[in-house]
Parts: C-alpha cells; sequence; structure tokens
C-alpha cells in the first residue's frame, strides 16, 4: 500500500500541471536547488518504512553521473522504457508496461510479488533496504554504497557530489569598484535622461493631499509631555470665581493604632472577635482588614489589597456623588430644655407615704371620697375596700361578687354615695362614713320617686338591694343589658353614665338619673368603640372618648360641639383641668394630656388625673411609674401651656406586665393615690 | 381658569440634571471616554435632593450629572482629541486591513496627542488648591513606581512616576518637611508639611504586585495620567520656592564623590542619573548657592498663644535636627529607601553596603558610625562603638520627636508596640500606655522612671508577699478588737445572769451626716432626667444618637482597657510561672 501511495502522489504532482513545461520548471528548480552540474536526480523519499524508493526519471542516462553509469547492474540491464512520464496505471490491464530503445514491448514479471513473498524477502534478504522497484521498467533495483551514499547526502540537504565545495571564494562581478570596462556596452536610454511621468503622477498626488489636508506633514516630535513649568506663574482670580461650587473630595481618613505591623495587644483580635469578623459580610465590617502582629519588620509581607484600595479610592472620587454636609457639634447639654427647677413648683407629692394593704388581687380603680377622708377601691377579688386615708386603716370591705372594674365617689358633698361597676350592673352604695346629715340625704336621694317605667330601648333594669346586701351598704342595681367597664359621675352627684364598649351596636353609653331611677341611651348610631365618657365638671358638656378622638357633646342644645383627633394611637383615659374657661382652654388640655402621655411612659398609660386646686397632673403607666407634672396655663391661649414634669414617682412592682392601673389626687392635698396590679395602693405625699 | 396648565418635569430640578447617558450621548462620547473625561476634568456625579422628580417620576437607579457641569465640558479642547484619536484609530486599522504600511507610519507618527496643562491650572487655580489635593497623586504615583516595568502599563508611565516621587522625596528631605511616619500593614504612611499643609502619603512595601483581575487598570492610568501631570507641576513649583534647580541636580561635591565609584558596572549611563537621586544620599545643588539657610528675621507681634505658638515652633525645630551628627549604617536586610528618605529628612547621615545600591558613603567599618540598623536575630561581627538597633526605633523616634532609649530596640529584643502617630487622644479615648510613656518622655521626665518600673515589677512578688502578710497583720487586729468587744458582752451577760442591774448607758446617737454634695447631684441629676422628658421629639432624637455615640465610644475604650489588663495579666503570670 505504501508503494501505492507514493506511487499516486508522484503521479499526481506530474498529473497537476502541463507535462513538459511542468517537468521542466521542476528540473530548473532541482539544478538551482541542488546546484549539481549537469545530474539531477529525481526522487521521492519515503521515511516511513526505512527504506528509500528511487523514481528513476525516463531519461535516466541524463541523469547520472559517468562513474555511477559505470555501475554492472545498470550497465547490464539497459531496459529503457520509452512511455514518456506516463501514468503507469495505463499499462494495468497489459501484459507490458512498455517499449524499449528498439520498441520492442518490455514484459511485466511473469508473477507479481504479493505480500508475503515481501515479507519474507525483507527477512531474509540482506540487501532489501537498498532494493528499489522500478516502476516504468517492472524490474528491481538493487542500490549500490555510492548511491545509498548520494541518497544519504541528498536527504541531508548536501551536495550530490562529493567533490564540490561549496565555499568557494566568490568572485564579485558587481561590486563598488569601478572598473576600466563597462559590464555592457549598452548605450543609456533616453528614459534615464527625462523625468518619469509615472513618478510625477505620483508627486502630484501627494501634492494635493497635502494641499487638502488628507496627508498631514511629519509633526515636529512633541517632547513637551514630560516637562514643566511654573504653571501658577500668574494667578488670577476668576477662574477662582468660576469654581465657587467645587466640593474637594474628603481625604482618606488616617491610620490608628490597629492599623500597626506592632499594635498593641489590646488591637489584636481575640479569637471571637476574629470568628465574627470573618463571619459578617465585607459591607459590614468595622475594620477592613484584621490587624495583626509581627515581632520585626522584615516580616511584614505585601498587604494583598493594596491595589484593590486604590482603585476603590479612585471609583470613590469619580463615582461618588458628594454633598456638603453640615456635621452638627451640638453640645447635647444645649438641647435640653431650660425649665423651672422642680423646687420652685412645689407643692407636688415626693416620697411614698403610705401603703395601703389588704386586696388580694390587682386593683382596677381607686376613687376618693370628695371631702378627702375616705379612699374607695375596687379589686379583681371581687370587693370594694374603703379606707381611711390618713391611717392606712380599712374602714369597710364589701363583698360584690365580681371583678370590680370602676369604683366613684359621688362628687357632690351633700351626699355620700359610691358607684361601682362590675360585671354588667352598676351598684350604688352607701358606705355610711358621714354624718348623719350626709348619710340621711344620700338614702333620701336614694329612694327617690319610683318610677318604674323600665325603659325600653335601654334595657338596664333597676333593683334594689336586699337581705346582706343591704347590710353591706349596697343600695340599688341597675343591671345592664351589657359588661359594663365604666361608670362615672356628674358634678351634681344625681347623673351618672355607664360605658359598655360593643363595637356592633349603637348601645355604648347609658345615662341614668338616680333621683328618678330611670336611664337612657342619649346615641342614635355607633361612633366606634367607646373607651371612657365624663361630664364636664361645670358646664353641660358631655365627652366620649372613642379609641383615637374625643367627642364632645353639648347636653343642653343636645349637638356635637367638636370633635378631637389625638395622636396617639389609643385613648384610655381623660381628665380635665379644673380651669373652668372656656370649652376650647379644656380641650388644649385634653389634647395636652394625651400628647404627654406618649412621651415620658415607655409602655402603655392607664390612667390620668388632674388636681382640683394645685396644677398638677399625674399619669400612671404599666411601666410601673407614677408621673407628676407641673402644668401652668397663660390666659392668653397663644402662649403654649408650660408643663414641667416634676417628679417620676415609684414604687409599684411590676405584676403579670401591668404596673400603676389607676391614679388620683386627693380632692385638696398635694398628694397622688395610685393603685398598681401588685395588689396595694399607695399614697405620695 | 387662568393661563395653561403647567407642564410637568420642564422647570425646577428636572431641568437641572441629567442622566449619565443622556450626558455621554449630548457630548458623543462613547463610555470610556466620558469616563476619562469625568477623571480628568473632576466631575463628579451629584444626588439631587428630590430623587423622584429629578428623575421624571421613575424611582429606577441613575446617576445624575449637573447639567452646567456637562455644558462645562462641552467647552473642553480634550473632547475634540478624544475624537481625533476615535478616528485615528479607525484609519489605522483599515490602513493594517488594506497592509499599506507606508500609510500605517504616517498615521503613527500623526498620532494625536493631549496635554493637560490647562486642567490642571482650571481645576487647581492657585497653587496652594493642588498641594491640598496632592495626597492621591502620591499614593498613586508611589503606587505604580513600584509596578514591574512589563504589563499593567506603560513602561514610560512606571518611569514618570518613579521620576516624580523621587524628586518629591528629594524635595521633602531638603525642605526637612517629614512629620510622621507610620509602619503599617498596608504600607508605610508618611505625613509631611509642606507649605503649612500636611500630606499624608502611602508607600506600599517593596514586593511585586499581585495583580487582581477585578480591577480596571484604564481608570488607574487615566488617573494617574492626571496624577503625574499634577505631582509635576507641584514639583517643579515646590524646588523652585527652595531655590532648588529642577530638573533636580545632585549637589556638585557629592556628584563627583559619586563618580569615583565605577558606576559602570552598576547602571547604564542614562539611568545612573535617576538611580543616584533614588539613593537619597546627595543633596540637591541649588540655583543660588546659599551657604546657610538664612531665615530672615519675622518680626514679633504680640498675639494671643503666641507663647505656645513659639514653643511648637521650637519644638519642630528640634525635630528637624533630630537625628542630626548621627551615622547610621542599614545593614542589608532593611528597607533602605524609607530609612535612608527619613534619616535623611531628620539630618542624619546614611550609608549602606555597596552592593545593595549606588550612592553609599562609608563602609560598615566606619568607627564614627554611631547606630547600625539591623533586622535578625544577631550580627556576627559587631563593632563596639555602636548601638546596633532595629529599624522600628528610627520611626518611633520621629514620631516621638525625640531620640528614644535604644534599650528597647536592640537586637533580639521584643519590640515595643509601634502606635500610629495620627492617633490624638481626646478626653475619655482609651490611650495605651506606651503611649503614656512616650508621653512622660517628652514632657521630660526622666527614663529612669521607666527602669524603676521595671524592677518594681521584678520586685512585685517580694512585695505581693510583704503585703500579704500585711494583711495578715491588719487582720489579727481586727481579730483582737472583737475580742475585746466579745469580752465585754460576756461579761454583761455573766453579770446579767448573776442579776446585777445592767450598767445601761446611753451613748449618744451618731448623726448620719448627709453627704450634702451628693445629695445635690442626685437632684441635678433628676432634674436632667426629667428636663430631657420635656424635650422636643426631634431634640430627643438628636439628643439621643449623640448620647448613644458617646457611650459607645466609653463602651469601646473600656473594652481595650480590660484587653489589655487580661493582656498583662497573662504575661505577668507567664513571668512567674518561669520564674518558677
Amino acid at each position: 500500500p505504501e508503494e501505492d501511495e507514493d506511487l499516486s502522489d508522484s503521479e499526481d504532482s506530474v498529473y497537476s500541471g502541463l507535462e513538459d513545461s511542468g517537468s521542466d520548471s521542476e528540473e530548473d528548480e532541482e539544478d538551482g536547488f541542488f546546484n549539481v552540474p549537469g545530474d539531477v536526480f529525481h526522487a521521492v523519499l519515503n521515511h516511513y518504512s526505512g527504506f528509500c524508493w528511487v523514481f528513476l526519471p525516463t531519461r535516466l542516462p541524463r541523469f547520472f553521473s559517468k562513474d555511477m553509469l559505470m555501475c554492472p547492474f545498470l550497465v547490464l540491464q539497459d531496459i529503457r522504457n520509452t512511455v514518456g512520464n506516463i501514468p503507469m496505471e495505463w499499462y494495468r490491464d497489459f501484459p507490458h508496461i512498455g517499449y524499449d530503445l528498439d520498441g520492442k514491448k518490455i514484459y511485466k514479471p511473469i508473477r507479481n510479488k504479493d505480500e508475503l513473498d515481501d515479507f519474507l524477502d525483507k527477512m531474509e534478504n540482506p540487501d532489501y533496504w537498498r532494493t528499489v522497484h522500478d516502476n516504468q521498467t517492472g524490474s528491481v533495483i538493487v542500490l549500490s554504497d555510492e548511491q545509498v551514499e548520494l541518497v544519504n547526502r541528498l536527504q541531508r540537504g548536501q551536495f550530490g557530489d562529493i567533490n564540490f565545495n561549496e565555499y568557494q571564494p566568490s568572485v564579485e562581478y558587481f561590486s563598488s569598484d569601478v572598473m576600466i570596462h563597462p559590464v555592457t556596452n549598452r548605450p543609456e536610454d533616453k528614459r534615464s535622461f527625462i523625468p518619469s511621468l509615472v513618478e510625477k503622477e505620483k508627486v502630484s498626488k501627494l501634492v494635493h493631499a497635502i494641499k487638502m489636508g488628507w496627508i498631514k506633514p511629519r509633526r515636529v516630535e512633541d517632547n513637551s509631555r514630560g516637562t514643566f513649568y511654573d504653571l501658577w506663574a500668574s494667578e488670577d482670580s476668576s477662574i477662582l470665581s468660576k469654581h465657587r461650587m467645587h466640593l474637594p473630595a474628603p481625604k482618606i481618613p488616617l491610620p490608628g493604632h490597629n492599623e500597626s505591623y506592632n499594635p498593641p495587644p489590646e488591637y489584636l483580635f481575640t479569637d471571637e472577635e476574629r470568628a465574627l469578623w470573618e463571619q459578617q459580610d465585607p459591607s459590614d465590617r468595622k475594620l477592613p482588614y484584621v490587624p495583626m502582629k509581627f515581632s520585626s519588620l522584615r516580616q511584614v509581607p505585601a498587604f494583598p489589597r493594596f491595589i484593590h484600595e486604590r482603585f476603590e479610592r479612585c471609583l470613590d472620587l469619580y463615582l461618588c456623588p458628594r454633598q456638603r454636609k453640615m456635621r452638627v457639634n451640638v453640645n447635647p447639654e444645649d438641647l435640653i430644655p431650660k425649665l423651672p427647677k422642680p423646687k420652685d413648683l412645689q407643692p407636688f407629692p415626693t416620697v411614698q407615704s403610705l401603703v395601703y394593704r389588704g386586696h388580694s388581687s390587682l386593683i382596677r380603680s381607686i376613687s376618693v371620697s370628695p371631702s378627702g377622708q375616705w379612699l374607695a377601691s375596687g379589686s379583681d377579688d371581687g370587693t370594694v375596700r374603703i379606707w381611711e386615708v390618713c391611717s392606712s386603716r380599712c374602714m369597710k370591705t364589701i363583698q360584690v361578687g365580681g371583678a370590680v372594674k370602676t369604683v366613684t365617689w359621688n362628687p357632690n358633698p351633700a351626699v355620700c354615695l359610691l358607684a361601682v361597676a362590675l360585671n354588667s350592673v352598676v351598684l350604688i352604695l352607701s358606705p355610711a362614713l358621714a354624718d348623719r346629715q350626709v348619710v340621711s340625704s344620700s338614702e333620701r336621694l336614694l329612694l327617690g320617686d319610683q318610677e318604674a317605667e323600665a325603659a325600653e330601648d335601654t334595657g338596664a333594669v333597676w333593683s334594689e338591694a336586699e337581705g346582706e346586701e343591704l347590710n353591706q351598704g349596697i343600695r340599688l342595681k341597675v343591671h345592664h343589658p351589657k359588661a359594663v367597664h365604666q361608670v362615672v359621675w356628674h358634678a351634681k352627684g344625681d347623673y351618672l353614665a355607664s360605658v359598655m364598649p360593643d363595637n356592633s351596636s349603637h348601645l355604648q353609653v347609658l345615662i341614668h338619673q338616680l333621683s328618678r331611677r330611670r336611664s337612657q341611651n342619649p346615641f342614635r348610631r355607633n361612633k366606634g368603640l367607646v373607651q371612657c365618657v365624663s361630664f364636664h365638671p361645670v358646664r353641660p358638656y358631655f365627652f366620649v372618648a372613642t379609641q383615637r378622638s374625643v367627642r364632645i357633646y353639648n347636653l343642653v342644645k343636645q349637638e356635637m360641639t367638636k370633635k378631637l383627633q389625638a395622636n396617639s394611637k389609643w385613648i384610655s383615659s381623660m381628665a380635665f383641668y379644673p380651669v373652668c374657661g372656656s370649652v376650647s382652654l379644656t380641650v388644649l388640655i385634653v389634647l395636652i394630656t394625651c400628647h404627654l402621655i406618649c412621651r415620658h411612659h415607655k409602655k402603655a398609660v392607664r390612667g390620668v388625673a388632674y388636681h382640683r386646686v394645685y396644677p398638677l397632673f399625674a399619669s400612671a403607666s404599666d411601666d410601673g411609674s407614677v408621673i407628676v407634672c407641673h402644668g401652668t396655663v397663660y390666659n392668653d391661649l397663644l402662649q403654649n401651656p408650660l408643663i414641667v414634669p416634676v417628679k417620676v414617682l415609684r414604687g409599684h412592682v411590676m405584676t403579670h406586665d401591668l404596673g400603676v392601673l389607676d391614679v388620683t389626687f386627693h380632692p385638696t392635698q398635694p398628694w397622688v393615690f395610685s393603685s398598681g396590679a401588685d395588689n396595694t395602693i399607695r399614697l405620695f405625699t | 381658569m387662568g393661563g395653561l396648565q403647567k407642564k410637568k418635569f420642564e422647570r425646577g430640578s428636572a431641568t437641572n440634571y441629567i442622566t449619565r447617558n443622556k450626558a455621554r450621548k449630548k457630548l458623543q462620547l462613547s463610555l470610556p471616554d466620558f469616563r476619562r473625561l469625568c477623571i480628568l476634568k473632576g466631575i463628579y456625579p451629584h444626588e439631587p435632593k428630590h430623587k423622584k422628580k429629578v428623575n421624571k417620576g421613575s424611582t429606577a437607579q441613575r446617576t445624575f450629572y449637573m447639567l452646567k457641569d456637562i455644558r462645562f465640558l462641552m467647552h473642553e479642547p480634550i473632547v475634540g482629541k478624544f475624537r481625533d484619536y476615535k478616528v485615528f484609530v479607525r484609519k489605522l486599522k483599515k490602513a493594517y486591513g488594506k497592509t499599506e504600511w507606508s500609510a500605517v507610519e504616517r498615521l503613527r507618527e500623526n498620532k494625536p496627542t493631549y496635554k493637560l496643562d490647562h486642567i490642571i491650572k482650571e481645576r487647581y487655580p492657585a497653587f496652594i488648591d493642588a498641594l491640598r489635593d496632592i495626597d492621591d497623586a502620591l499614593c498613586m504615583c508611589f503606587l505604580f513606581s513600584t509596578f514591574a516595568r512589563t504589563g499593567k502599563c506603560h513602561v514610560q508611565t512606571i518611569q514618570l512616576c518613579r521620576r516624580l516621587t523621587v524628586e518629591w522625596m528629594n524635595f521633602v528631605i531638603a525642605s526637612r518637611g517629614l512629620r510622621k511616619v507610620f509602619l503599617s500593614i498596608k504600607g508605610i504612611y508618611y505625613q509631611a508639611e509642606v507649605m503649612g499643609q500636611l500630606i499624608t502619603w502611602l508607600v506600599p512595601y517593596q514586593f511585586a504586585h499581585d495583580h487582581p483581575t477585578d480591577v480596571d487598570y484604564r481608570v488607574m492610568a487615566t488617573f494617574t495620567e492626571l496624577y503625574t501631570t499634577l505631582l509635576g507641576f507641584v514639583n517643579f513649583r515646590l524646588y523652585h520656592s527652595l531655590n532648588l534647580l529642577y530638573p533636580p541636580k545632585l549637589d556638585g561635591k557629592a556628584m563627583s564623590e559619586l563618580k569615583e565609584e565605577d558606576e559602570d558596572d552598576y547602571a547604564m549611563n542614562s539611568e545612573c542619573y535617576l538611580e543616584k537621586l533614588s539613593a537619597l544620599s546627595a543633596s540637591l545643588s541649588r540655583v543660588v548657592s546659599a551657604t546657610e539657610e538664612e531665615d530672615a528675621e519675622l518680626d514679633q507681634f504680640p498675639v494671643e498663644g503666641m507663647e505656645a505658638r513659639e514653643r511648637e515652633q521650637k519644638q519642630q525645630e528640634a525635630q528637624k535636627k533630630l537625628f542630626e551628627g548621627l551615622k547610621f549604617y542599614l545593614n542589608r536586610e532593611v528597607p533602605r529607601e524609607s530609612l535612608a528618605f527619613v534619616i535623611r529628612c531628620f539630618g542624619g547621615e546614611v550609608s549602606w553596603d555597596k552592593s545593595v545600591c549606588i550612592g553609599s558613603k562609608y563602609e560598615v567599618t566606619d568607627e564614627t558610625i554611631t547606630h547600625h540598623i539591623v533586622d535578625r536575630p544577631n550580627v556576627d561581627k559587631q563593632y563596639i562603638n555602636r548601638y546596633y538597633i532595629q529599624p522600628q526605633w528610627v520611626y518611633d523616634c520621629v514620631n516621638a520627636k525625640i531620640r528614644l532609649p535604644v534599650e528597647d530596640y536592640f537586637l533580639g529584643v521584643t519590640l515595643p508596640p509601634h502606635l500610629s502617630p495620627f492617633v490624638e487622644e481626646k478626653e475619655g479615648d482609651y490611650v495605651p500606655p506606651e503611649k503614656l510613656k512616650i508621653m512622660a518622655l517628652q514632657r521630660g521626665e526622666k527614663p529612669a522612671n521607666e527602669q524603676e518600673e521595671d524592677e518594681e515589677e521584678e520586685e512585685d512578688d517580694d512585695e505581693d508577699d510583704e503585703e500579704e502578710e500585711e494583711e495578715e497583720e491588719d487582720d489579727g487586729g481586727n481579730d483582737e478588737e472583737e475580742e475585746t468587744e466579745e469580752q465585754n458582752l460576756k461579761t454583761m451577760q455573766e453579770q446579767s445572769s448573776q442579776g446585777k442591774s445592767l450598767q445601761v448607758k446611753v451613748t449618744p446617737g451618731k448623726v448620719t451626716v448627709e453627704n450634702k454634695a451628693r445629695l445635690e447631684q442626685e437632684e441635678k441629676a433628676e432634674e436632667k432626667r426629667l428636663a430631657i422628658m420635656m424635650m422636643k421629639r426631634k431634640e430627643k432624637y438628636l439628643f439621643d444618637k449623640i448620647m448613644f455615640g458617646k457611650k459607645r465610644k466609653i463602651r469601646e475604650a473600656n473594652k481595650l482597657a480590660a484587653k489589655r489588663k487580661a493582656h498583662d495579666d497573662a504575661e505577668k503570670s507567664k513571668k512567674k510561672k518561669a520564674r518558677k
């Protein structure tokens, strides 16, 4: 197969070109290449098997030097094929492969060698490696030593002739030396005397291009980039004014101790700090690097993020928006408002003086009698206790049979009555703790004219207490259709209002008249969940607080006067400033109260109270503290009222996340009572 | 009713800003060119106050530039050069494609270039503005000058950076302006005072850079282009302000000294000069060969705080002559350039081995050498009349402004911590004890104290023992008292049991003295608390923030102090154990 390939190769090359000229040119090239005068060896060398096949061209005699032709093998078999340089496969089907010089057929060898023969030959014949098959004659040629040598030389790229000296001193015929005789005797052409038209054309083109500015003449080498001069020799302020808006970039912050290569030991990370640092997101880290300590300067390595940091700085410089920021350099002390000293605003309660113990559950509500002698408290343990204020003695314990929501003394000093709200009942108690006249007057009030025309729409049922309850002082019961949360007296002491918070019905507030045992529902429509209600101490106004707003109704005209929006989340209680000025003033105070409550306490506010005489108000909250404030209201309404917190009273213990539940002032003294979730009532004086 | 309806986004802030893309289109520049222009001209984006309004109602993230800025850019001649360059590249490509080599060559010769001089002048109309902004330029040039000569940027840029930084260092040496040095883990921070401006720059340690892949070197190169121009002009001006020649020339004397050495085998002639300059060992020649700096006597005006200022000035003068008269020799493992720079800045003489760098002045064998800086555990051959110290000594001395005792910096000794000179502790900040020590030294207290302290520490054990004994004695005393009381009680009991009437005595009770001051304080605190309650919400917020910051600072200081204490205790116990 190798043979065949080689064959086809050689044939292809022959085919490709025109026959004669192709071979001629080939010869010429080889002539030049080998530089063998006379003889050219046309050879294809096969390296695959380590053998070389030499194809002898048709014109054999011309190609070999004389000494080669001397070799006996060639002389003896002077068989030459005359078919010329054609593909030998044309003779495939013939018994001969061409014609010799005499015109006789050259016959193919009788039996072609097959592969086995070839192999045997390869194994046995010592001259196999120098055996060459001549395609044109079909004969086998064994190369002589000289021929092998020649092939080797050609393979190595050497001259075929051993005797040829390739390094002969050359004779320079065309040198710079002017010789006597010219090389040629030819006279000079005319064109060597006249200017060239082609060149002229070219030059004119260039000139035109230069004229048109297409080609610029070579620039003078500009070396001024690296040369510097006094740029600021003349400083004119005109440019300065142009750039007033320029914000210079802030400088890089200077390094601290922890960036040192040998920092004090406290600046190095502990293991936890290091773990934390590694966990954190790179943007969250306080330090962008880990402080490290090296015992000597030679051990300090290169900082791996150096180029990064510089690059980030570059990015900051041209990508970060800049803004002039006024750094607030405020002394925090200056921010604290200058308020009058609490000392100057005395009297106000400052110390806890009495603790009223006795209840076994949290005390929801307390109330001081108008005389200031008695204190009533209602607790979740189902009792109402009445205490003497000065001695903290429990005068009476009234079992009412249910968690008490509200207790209130009748504000009328001429009667001694107590209203208690529990479950869905409002009880009217007559504690009989005053002089006889008062007691009797209050009894008289309770008797009243018993108009038993139960209001059809209110659903409130009046009934008198009997038996044991009567002994305890309970006089009247007003049964409500729903659970009562709060009960409030009118200043005159005849009317009282009760609250039944219910989001879905209009029956939330009831006003009862004690003397006539009558109840009525003042509102036709549901305006939201009612939190608490109260009567104006002097004027015929009625206040209803829903979650976010306070509505004021005129009781005489029976219309809504005003609606106030509070900025707190939840109004839980209301209290009135006792100055009986215009409505607006009152309103103002209510608002302020709400406002303050939001700010001072850390937790929800449970109750607020105004003092009747002194300009004090107190607020109680779930954080277990009562804050007493001094409020000055100026007569001109333009000036904001000045409110000074004067004391934070602490004493109650937090239980069940509840602190102080109710707070009231003593009617005459600057004392404040607070009831808490820790089953105590405390008096601060 | 009246008038036309106002159209939205046609007036007000919407018209004052322009998005980046629009700006780019307006300037007809590609994004890289726009970026380059912004860098060179110092234009930065602005954050509008009402982003939504500016963004025409959209809330998408956009970068906004001031329209004024962009208009200002439109008149920049460099924009034309950018366009020229674009055309040049196109033409060159075409010529390459057509293999018209002559055209390529011609185009190459006419490659458009631009100069940044006018931009520098425009951005820094006064010299002092340029000086104020030189920090980043120095950092960048120092970084680029350490780059390898292959790869990331043009060799010319690197060489220029090197030249400029060397010039800068030589200027600082000549003006003796260096104030602070800090060896950090990132590199070496230097702070110099030049014409009243404090200039800080950071030089990386001499290592080959591991070039990161996520860094855009084109941006850096553009910055460097600007910065080299700036630094060149600044250098020129600074050199002339000191009557020095620019480009710098070495002093004739120094020159001849250097000539003697066989410089042929060191560097080529062209490179040799810069090398000699960068050796930092020779002084520069002046235009006017002034014998000495003649400071004109300044008139004294009586101003408040004059004394303090004078004192400061004196201190500064003293600092400038910190190393005067000292002769240093640098061993080959210490960072030569940094140390030579620092030492020369403070008037010391410095030399090194001949094979380390050109320009060494004297040999190791020189008897007059006072300090030999070594950074290895020990040296084989030691000369008697010189200190062998570690390099940190030099830097610490500079920062402390005095010559610190050399004992702590001898070979093989554990170095004291190197503190940052840039930290100025305010009231309530944590001050490391080393700083306190240095401050004491500065105040002129004897360094002997320290030794004593050491001794004390050493004696601590004994003292501790003694103290313990004393305590025991104290306990004994207490016991005695108790015993006497017990005895009294016993006798009384006995008496009572015997039925005798007790000797009842009424002793006058002690009045519990109420600490008035304390009460007052409490009252004040309460008052303050109440007043804080009454603050307006806005002020309260601010107040809370300030107080939070203050508290955090205190917490951090406390944490550091606690850490230090724990460390010291651990050290002590270790020492004790070792001794036992």
